[in-house]
């Protein structure tokens, strides 16, 4: 019996698979209106991204700031709260980690890496605490200010590398992080670095703040019944506050991720929406660590077969953006399975 | 009068409650019906049952004299049947005539006829006496008037029986006046009204005949104008005693608990507790009684500093705890049941052992180095609390939410009762409990007096107070009127101060005159 009100509801596991399995289906109607076989489709787009350890790494790679930012926007919801701020976070966190990474000199990497990834953190986690202050202290809601704290963001980065920090070409970038900052490459020549693991960590850390601690309890008491958890002695507002920063410092990773892994520098504008898809990434993988890892790895696979089936197939990219709208859509509409699956389930 | 709409046998059973009990009921043409009862009783489940949201287990609905069978609310609109709301859905940016015509919209084309609407909404307003501005936008409108709104789009779509359901409680004095005008406009036009409330000088100022509900049985249904106040009062909360507590004179010792001249304004600014004062000793059960929503609720959760009082001082145990935060208090020693468990008292999603520990949850032995929880801790306790107060079924693991209400309630009992609190504050603590959790809690509420423990019991039901109190203060307009000992008191002389009368005239013999 225990076993038995312990496992997790169906539907939460199975709704998100088929989301995917049901966007797949849906994209193969768009594949075969260029004259394409669906089939032949998916096999060039997943064996490019699954089919060696080389398009496996590029996968990872890909994945990477994903997981970060979709356990930054599932963080914040546990306390009930919408990061869509996350963009933001990642610019801020990634020109903090880009500053310690060019400023300082002659550190040993022992002590510069962490400082550049610690800076990255706190980078978010201040960017994210704003939008949590003004909705703790004066009940302004955090979608609106943070979406405002983005842009924020973008023009004092864009500011930041146009001018006081400008780098030597003629593209707006800071300039160069010392090598005693970069993060280490695991496989070249693909980009898959030690920011895997960090990843990986930040997932565990997570499920165990969350689940395991008091902090977590007062987190999602917050997120499922403010007036419960007042009640039971915890400050809504410290909380809200509390995991909007730690949300913030998550997304700040991300940024760390694209500066001291990939670019190797800030370059203006660089995300490619890597805030929002962390809406997405959360979204499917059920605000669960686990879940979370596991869309960000899909999402990196489309990224990384778009380019071949681009190549290899008469499907443009563009398809990946539709799958990924798709899967979003059908997630969104999960209440439609979970009724499909009760109804069977009872039949 | 002929008779538009018959409710035979109606029962409706929820996971540990019975939530309506073989109710009947019947409404005339043209009538005004009051359904009266205290939150909990029933009245808003048949209501449901009759607008299509609930489908009753056993009983039958006739409309003008037809069987029906009321599956969904488009049903029961298509039967005229229209149903007011306490929370009202509007669209906020459009207008009067827009929100009326909303989901029926009179068509030009593609396009809403905008004019068309404005028309009807005018001739609608006319001939019920209604007055409004069709141009308006929602926005701009009082609760009143949206509430007016409301009530035009159910005759907009026909409705000749219309359900009010508690449309009183957001409503001004001065709206409420405007509201009862509105009713009896529509009862000449011979629409028929039941009008959900549970407060009795509205009954008695514009109902044709009321129905009582209690626990979810029919008390009775009779002619306003063969009435009063004391016998209303007194079908709803009982006569007679139902439930026998065993227990021993009490032995109160030194005063735990004073509030002296406090007063608690709630969100909206208005005035809910205006300068009450009261004591409460180690050793007794001290209960207010009252009808609902005379500031017994902003009382309590002032004490527990879940509420911030205006002015006035509450003092536990020689500390002045005003303005102190609810988790200070509680580690002053107060355990608090409170009267809503659902908001405030479980979080519904969390285990029976996660809100086991609501509150305690920073504290040793749950919570240990840096902050990481003792699951063992935890279950340990939960495993201990759930047989000793008889939590069924006996899971710790079980969510919350998925136990019956006296279950729940057995869980915010047991997590409130464990901690040998200095002062136990217990807010309708049987409501929506089934009888053998009544019982128990009871018994469990007299242990804790005999353990030591100050008692604050607030209850809506007369036969609770009276059963377990010791001494009985009775709470009026935001006032502790009167201090009764439990040998002076009884439900008539309460049912007479509950309902604003005095102590002086009860005793010159004003008792057997009306209230109200």
């Amino acid at each position: 019996m225990l076993d038995r009100v312990k496992k997790v509801p169906v539907h939460v596991i199975i709704a998100p698979i088929l989301a995917v399995i049901l966007a797949l289906i849906v994209g193969s109607a768009f594949v075969l209106t260029v004259g394409e076989n669906p089939l032949h489709a998916y096999k060039v787009l997943f064996q490019e991204s699954f089919g060696s350890m080389r398009g496996f790494a590029t996968t990872l790679q890909r994945a990477t700031p994903l997981m970060f930012t979709g356990l930054a926007v599932a963080f914040a919801y546990r306390a009930g709260l919408f990061n869509i701020g996350a963009e933001g976070q990642v610019y801020i966190g990634a020109f903090a980690a880009a500053w310690v990474g060019f400023t300082f000199s002659n550190l040993p990497k022992l002590i510069h890496l962490p400082l550049a990834i610690v800076a990255g953190m706190l980078g978010g986690a201040i960017w994210a605490a704003v939008p949590g202050i003004l909705k703790a202290k004066l009940g302004i809601h955090e979608v609106i200010n943070s979406i405002m704290m983005n842009y924020i963001a973008y023009f004092l980065t864009d500011w930041l590398v146009l001018g006081p920090f400008a780098g030597s070409s003629w593209i707006p970038e800071s300039p160069r992080v010392k090598a005693s900052a970069t993060l280490t490459r695991l496989m070249p020549p693909t980009r898959l670095t030690t920011a895997i693991y960090i990843a990986l960590a930040a997932g565990l850390i997570v499920y165990l703040i969350l689940w395991k601690t008091k902090l977590g309890y007062e987190i999602r008491a917050v997120g499922l019944n403010p007036t419960a958890a007042e009640y039971g002695g915890i400050s809504v507002a410290k909380t809200m506050v509390i995991a909007m920063a730690i949300s913030g410092a998550l997304a700040g990773l991300a940024g760390m991720e694209q500066v001291l892994g990939l670019n190797n520098r800030f370059i203006q504008r660089f995300s490619p929406d890597l805030g929002f898809m962390g809406i997405a990434v959360a979204l499917l993988g059920k605000n669960h660590p686990v879940g979370i890892v596991l869309a960000a790895i899909l999402f990196g696979a489309l990224q990384t077969g778009a380019a071949a089936m681009d190549r290899l197939t008469a499907v443009p990219r563009e398809l990946i953006t539709i799958l990924q709208g798709v899967i979003i859509f059908f997630v969104a509409a999960e209440y439609l399975f979970s009724r499909f699956i009760k109804v069977k389930g009872e039949a | 009068m002929a008779i538009v709409l018959e409710m035979k046998g109606i029962t409706k059973q929820f996971p540990g409650v019975l939530a309506n009990d073989n109710i009947s009921l019947d409404v005339r043409e043209g009538e005004i019906h009051a359904l009266v009862g205290e939150n909990g009783s029933g009245k808003s489940t048949l209501m449901s049952i009759l607008y299509g949201l609930y489908q009753a287990d056993k009983g039958e609905i006739y409309v003008r004299g037809k069987k029906v069978d009321i599956s969904e609310p488009r049903v029961a609109i298509n039967l005229k049947i229209g149903m007011v709301f306490q929370h009202f859905m509007l669209v906020e940016p459009l207008t009067v005539a827009e929100n009326i015509v909303l989901g029926s919209e009179l068509k030009r084309g593609p396009f809403l006829d905008y004019d068309q609407a404005v028309k009807e909404v005018e001739r609608l307003s006319a001939s019920y006496g209604l007055k409004i501005d069709p141009h308006a936008k929602i926005e701009d409108l009082s609760v009143g008037l949206h509430q007016r709104v409301e009530i035009l789009k159910a005759l907009y779509r026909g409705a000749e029986i219309l359900i009010l359901d508690e449309p009183t409680a957001v409503l001004t004095p001065q709206e409420v006046d405007d509201l009862m005008e509105v009713m009896r406009s529509l009862r000449e036009n011979g629409t028929s009204i039941i009008f959900i409330t549970h407060k009795i000088r509205e009954v008695l100022a514009i109902s044709d005949r009321v129905t009582v509900l209690r626990r979810g049985k029919k008390i009775g249904t009779k002619d306003t104008a063969d009435t009063n106040a004391q016998d209303l009062a007194e079908m709803m909360v009982g006569r007679e005693v139902l439930l026998r507590v065993e227990k021993t004179p009490a032995q109160p010792k030194e005063e735990v608990l004073q509030v002296n001249d406090l007063v608690v304004k709630d969100s909206r600014g208005s005035i809910r507790v205006n300068g009450a004062s009261l004591s409460v000793r180690r050793g007794e059960i001290l209960g207010i009684a009252g009808v609902e929503g005379n500031g017994q609720t902003e009382l309590v959760e002032a004490i527990a500093g879940l509420m911030r009082p205006q002015s006035g001082q509450i003092m536990l145990s020689g500390k002045d705890i005003t303005n102190w935060s609810p988790l200070r208090i509680k580690k002053a020693g107060l355990g608090y049941v409170p009267e809503d468990r659902h908001k405030r008292g479980l979080v519904l999603d969390y285990s029976i052992a996660d809100n086991l520990i609501l509150g305690l949850h920073a504290d040793e032995p749950f919570c240990g180095v840096m902050g990481f929880h003792s699951r063992k801790a935890i279950m340990d306790n939960a495993s201990k609390l759930v047989e000793k107060y008889d939590v069924r079924p006996p899971y710790p693991q079980q969510r919350a939410g998925a136990l019956s209400g006296g279950n729940q309630q057995k869980v915010v009992v047991a997590r409130e009762f464990n901690q040998d609190p200095e002062l136990l504050i217990c807010s309708q603590p049987t409501r929506g409990v089934d009888i053998g959790a009544i019982e128990f809690i009871h018994q469990q509420v007299v242990a804790q007096r005999d353990r030591g423990a100050a008692v604050l019991l607030v209850s809506a039901e007369l036969d609770e107070i009276l059963s377990l109190s010791d001494r009985v203060a009775v709470m009026y307009n935001g006032r502790i009127v009167a201090v009764l000992d439990r040998e002076e008191a009884d439900e008539q002389k309460l049912g007479y101060l509950m309902l604003g009368g005095s102590l002086e005239d009860y005793k010159a013999g004003g008792g057997n005159s009306h209230v109200g």
